[in-house]
C-alpha cells in the first residue's frame, strides 16, 4: 500500500496541475448561461466544420491522410463513443459487445444498398431501427443480469454476430460485401474559388457530392451525425429518463424502490445506443464500399469503451475527447513504425494514471467513484456498507 | 389487515432463505422482525417490496394479492423501504435523493411532503444541496428513510434503520420512526438492535433460519427468558433491562452474509 502511495507521488506533481486546469474549465463552464453556450457550440461547430484544413492535418498527422482519419476513424469512434456513453456512462450497464450494433448498421448498408438497391437516406432509417432491435433483443434476455455476468454476455454477442457474418454465405462469408453504393448526390454545387475559401482550403469542394476521392463530404455528414446525437442524448440525460438512468447506474434495487421500472430503462438504454452505433455502421458502409466481418473485431468495443472511460463515463464532452484521443494516438505515431501500439498503449496508462477518473468526468460521477457504486466503477459487485462509526460520533452533535 | 404474509418461501439458487414464514401488519401498528444473522429478516422485506420472488405463499396487501406486481408497482400502492444499507443516490444531491422517492407522483403536494421530510429530518434541510454520497451514516439513513417517506406509503419497510450508528443516533433515529408512525404510517422494522426494537414496536417476530419461532406483544418478548438469552445480552444474574447491552456485539458488525447477494 505504503510503496503504491510512494510510486504516485511524481505522478501526481503533473496531474495535479493539469487535473485542476481541467476541473477549473468545467467550474468555469458550469456557471455559463445561455448565450455563452451557444456561442461556444457554434465556434466549435465551425472548427469542426474547418478541420480537414491542410495545415492543421500536416500538423495532427504527418503520416496518413487526415481528412480520411477525420470521417474513420476518428469521427466513427466519437459517434460510437456517444452512443456507448448512454449505455455505460448514463445507465451504468457495462456493454463488451457494442460493436456487434456497429456491424448491424454496416451490414444493413451493404445488403440492403448493393444487393436490394435501396437509396442511402432509407438505408440510415432501416439500419438504425434494425440496430435498436437488437439491441432489444439482446437485452430482453440478459438485462436481469449484473456487472460483470452482463458484460460477458454482452461480449458472446458482439462474437456471435462477427461470427455468424463469417459463417453466412449470402452475406458474403468471410470475404464480406464489396460495392457498397455511396450515397447519392444531393447536388454538385461546388464552393467558389476565391481567396477567402482558398485560405480555408476550401476552394472546389463539393460537399453534397459523394464520390470516391474526397473524404471531406463523408465527414461533414458524419458530423451532422455527432451534432444531432449530441443533442438527442442531452435532452435525455435532462429528462425523466436521464434521471431514471442515473438511479439505477447508482443503486438498481434503490430505483426500483423509488417505482422506477428499471428493467424497461435498462432496455431502452440499450436499444438507443444501440441505434447510435447503426447509425455510424450505416455511415461507416456508406463511405467504405467494401465490409468484412474482421472490421468489427473485440478489440473495436474493447477501445470504444476505453475511449468512454478514458474521457469521462457519463459526460458527452468528456467522451468525445476520449475519443478523439483514442482513435487520433496511433495515427499522429505512425512515424515510429511497429512501435506505434507501443505508444499508443503508453499514452493510455499514462491518461488513466493522471485521471483515474476520467478526462472531464461529470460531477455525479466523480461522487459515485468516490462511493465505490455507479455500475462500471465496479462492475456491480459493490455492497452497501455503513459511513464507518467514527464519523457517526460527529453527527450526534 | 393491511398486510398479510402467507407462508412465503423465498429461494436463493438452491438455497432456501425463507421456509414459509407468515406475519401479519395492522393498520397503525410498529411490528419489528427480530433474528440473528442470515434468520432471513432482510429477505422477508425484499420480498414483500418486490425485490425478490417467492417460490410460493402469497402476499396480501390492502386486500388485494400483491405477490406477482413487480417492485416499481408496489410503491405506488403504498409499500415504502428504506432498503439494507441505506441504498442513497451517492451522485444526487439531497433534495434529489428526496425528490426520487416522489418519483411515481405529480402535484403540488410532492412539495409539501418535502417540506415535511425536512421539518423531520432537519439536519437535511441544512444539507439539501449536498451529494448523497458525501453525507454520515446517520445522515444517509435520515435520507434512505426521508425518501422512502415521498412516496407517501401505507406502510414504510425499514431495514436495519439503526446498523453501524452510534448509540446516541440509533436513539434519535427510534423517535423520529416513532413520531412517523404517530403520524399514521404503519411500520414494519427488521433490527437486530433487538432492545430498542422491541421498545418501539407494538408486535414482534422473532425469525429464525427462515422460520418463525415466535411471536408476540414486543413488551412480552422483552420478558421472554429464551429471547432475552438469545438476542437481548441474556440475564446477567441481576435482571434490570437497563443494564443488558443494547445487543449481541458481533451480530452488529458482520454484515449479512447470504442475504447480500444479489
Amino acid at each position: 500500500m505504503s510503496s503504491i502511495e510512494w510510486a504516485k507521488k511524481p505522478v501526481r506533481k503533473i496531474s495535479e496541475p493539469v487535473g485542476s486546469r481541467l476541473d477549473a474549465l468545467r467550474h468555469w463552464w458550469a456557471v455559463q448561461r445561455g448565450p455563452v453556450r451557444w456561442s461556444v457550440y457554434l465556434l466549435l461547430t465551425v472548427v469542426a466544420f474547418l478541420l480537414p484544413h491542410e495545415d492543421i492535418g500536416s500538423f495532427m498527422s504527418p503520416h496518413s491522410d487526415w481528412q480520411a482519419i477525420l470521417f474513420y476513424p476518428i469521427g466513427g469512434y466519437i459517434l460510437l463513443a456517444i452512443g456507448l456513453n448512454v449505455v455505460v456512462g448514463q445507465a451504468g450497464l457495462l456493454d463488451l459487445g457494442y460493436v456487434a450494433f456497429f456491424a448491424v448498421g454496416g451490414y444493413t448498408m451493404a445488403i440492403l444498398g448493393k444487393q436490394y438497391g435501396w437509396g442511402f437516406w432509407e438505408i440510415i432509417a432501416v439500419g438504425v431501427l434494425l440496430a435498436a432491435l437488437s439491441g432489444v433483443l439482446l437485452g430482453a434476455p440478459t438485462l436481469r443480469l449484473r456487472g460483470d455476468y452482463l458484460a460477458i454476455v454482452t461480449l458472446g454477442f458482439g462474437e456471435i454476430i462477427r461470427i455468424a457474418a463469417t459463417n453466412t454465405d449470402s452475406i458474403g462469408g468471410p470475404n464480406g460485401i464489396a460495392g457498397i453504393p455511396h450515397p447519392p448526390n444531393l447536388t454538385d454545387w461546388e464552393i467558389p474559388d476565391t481567396a477567402f475559401f482558398q485560405a480555408l482550403d476550401l476552394e472546389g469542394l463539393k460537399p453534397f457530392t459523394y464520390g470516391a476521392l474526397d473524404t471531406r463530404p463523408y465527414y461533414y455528414l458524419m458530423v451532422i451525425a455527432i451534432i444531432g446525437t449530441i443533442i438527442f442524448a442531452k435532452r435525455l440525460e435532462h429528462s425523466r429518463v436521464g434521471r431514471s438512468w442515473a438511479a439505477i447506474r447508482e443503486d438498481e434495487d434503490a430505483a426500483e424502490l423509488m417505482g422506477v421500472p428499471t428493467f424497461k430503462f435498462k432496455l431502452a438504454a440499450f436499444a438507443i445506443g444501440a441505434a447510435f452505433g447503426g447509425l455510424a455502421g450505416v455511415l461507416y458502409g456508406s463511405q467504405a464500399t467494401s465490409i468484412i466481418p474482421e472490421d468489427f473485431p473485440f478489440i473495436l468495443s474493447a477501445t470504444i469503451l476505453a475511449a468512454v472511460v478514458l474521457g469521462g463515463s457519463g459526460n458527452i464532452p468528456g467522451v468525445m475527447v476520449g475519443a478523439f484521443l483514442i482513435a487520433w494516438i496511433p495515427e499522429r505515431v505512425r512515424g515510429v513504425g511497429e512501435y506505434r501500439i507501443l505508444v499508443f498503449g503508453a499514452a493510455l496508462v499514462i491518461m488513466m494514471a493522471l485521471r483515474p477518473e476520467g478526462l472531464l468526468p461529470s460531477r455525479q460521477r466523480k461522487a459515485e467513484l468516490k462511493e465505490g457504486t455507479g455500475g462500471m466503477g465496479s462492475l456491480g459487485a459493490e455492497v452497501g456498507g455503513p459511513g464507518g462509526a467514527q464519523v457517526e460520533g460527529e453527527v450526534s452533535k | 389487515m393491511l398486510l398479510e404474509i402467507e407462508d412465503i418461501r423465498v429461494h436463493y439458487g438452491k438455497v432456501e432463505a425463507l421456509k414459509g414464514v407468515s406475519l401479519q401488519v395492522d393498520e397503525g401498528e410498529i411490528v419489528t422482525l427480530i433474528g440473528g444473522n442470515g434468520a432471513g429478516k432482510t429477505t422477508t422485506l425484499k420480498t414483500v417490496s418486490g425485490l425478490r420472488r417467492l417460490s410460493s405463499g402469497r402476499i396480501r396487501f390492502d386486500g388485494r394479492d400483491i405477490s406477482k406486481v413487480p417492485g416499481h408497482k408496489r410503491v405506488r400502492i403504498g409499500i415504502g423501504q428504506s432498503p439494507e444499507g441505506r441504498g442513497v443516490f451517492p451522485g444526487m444531491t439531497v433534495e434529489d435523493n428526496l425528490l426520487m422517492g416522489a418519483y411515481g407522483r405529480k402535484g403540488p403536494e410532492i412539495a409539501k411532503d418535502l417540506a415535511e421530510v425536512y421539518t423531520l429530518f432537519e439536519r437535511l434541510a441544512e444539507r439539501k444541496g449536498q451529494m448523497g454520497g458525501t453525507m454520515s451514516g446517520g445522515e444517509q439513513q435520515m435520507v434512505a428513510i426521508g425518501r422512502a417517506l415521498m412516496a407517501r406509503p401505507k406502510v414504510l419497510l425499514l431495514d436495519e434503520p439503526s446498523m453501524g450508528l452510534a448509540p446516541k443516533l440509533v436513539q434519535q433515529i427510534f423517535s423520529i420512526i416513532e413520531e412517523i408512525n404517530r403520524r399514521g404510517t404503519t411500520v414494519l422494522l427488521v433490527e437486530q438492535n433487538a432492545q430498542q426494537a422491541l421498545k418501539l414496536a407494538h408486535r414482534a417476530y422473532v425469525l429464525e433460519t427462515g422460520e418463525v419461532v415466535k411471536t408476540a406483544p414486543a413488551a412480552d418478548l422483552l420478558d421472554d427468558p429464551q429471547v432475552r438469552a438469545a438476542y437481548l445480552g441474556g440475564d446477567l444474574g441481576v435482571a434490570d433491562e437497563k443494564a443488558a447491552p443494547p445487543a449481541v456485539p458481533e451480530q452488529r458488525a458482520a454484515p449479512e452474509g447470504e442475504e447480500t447477494q444479489s
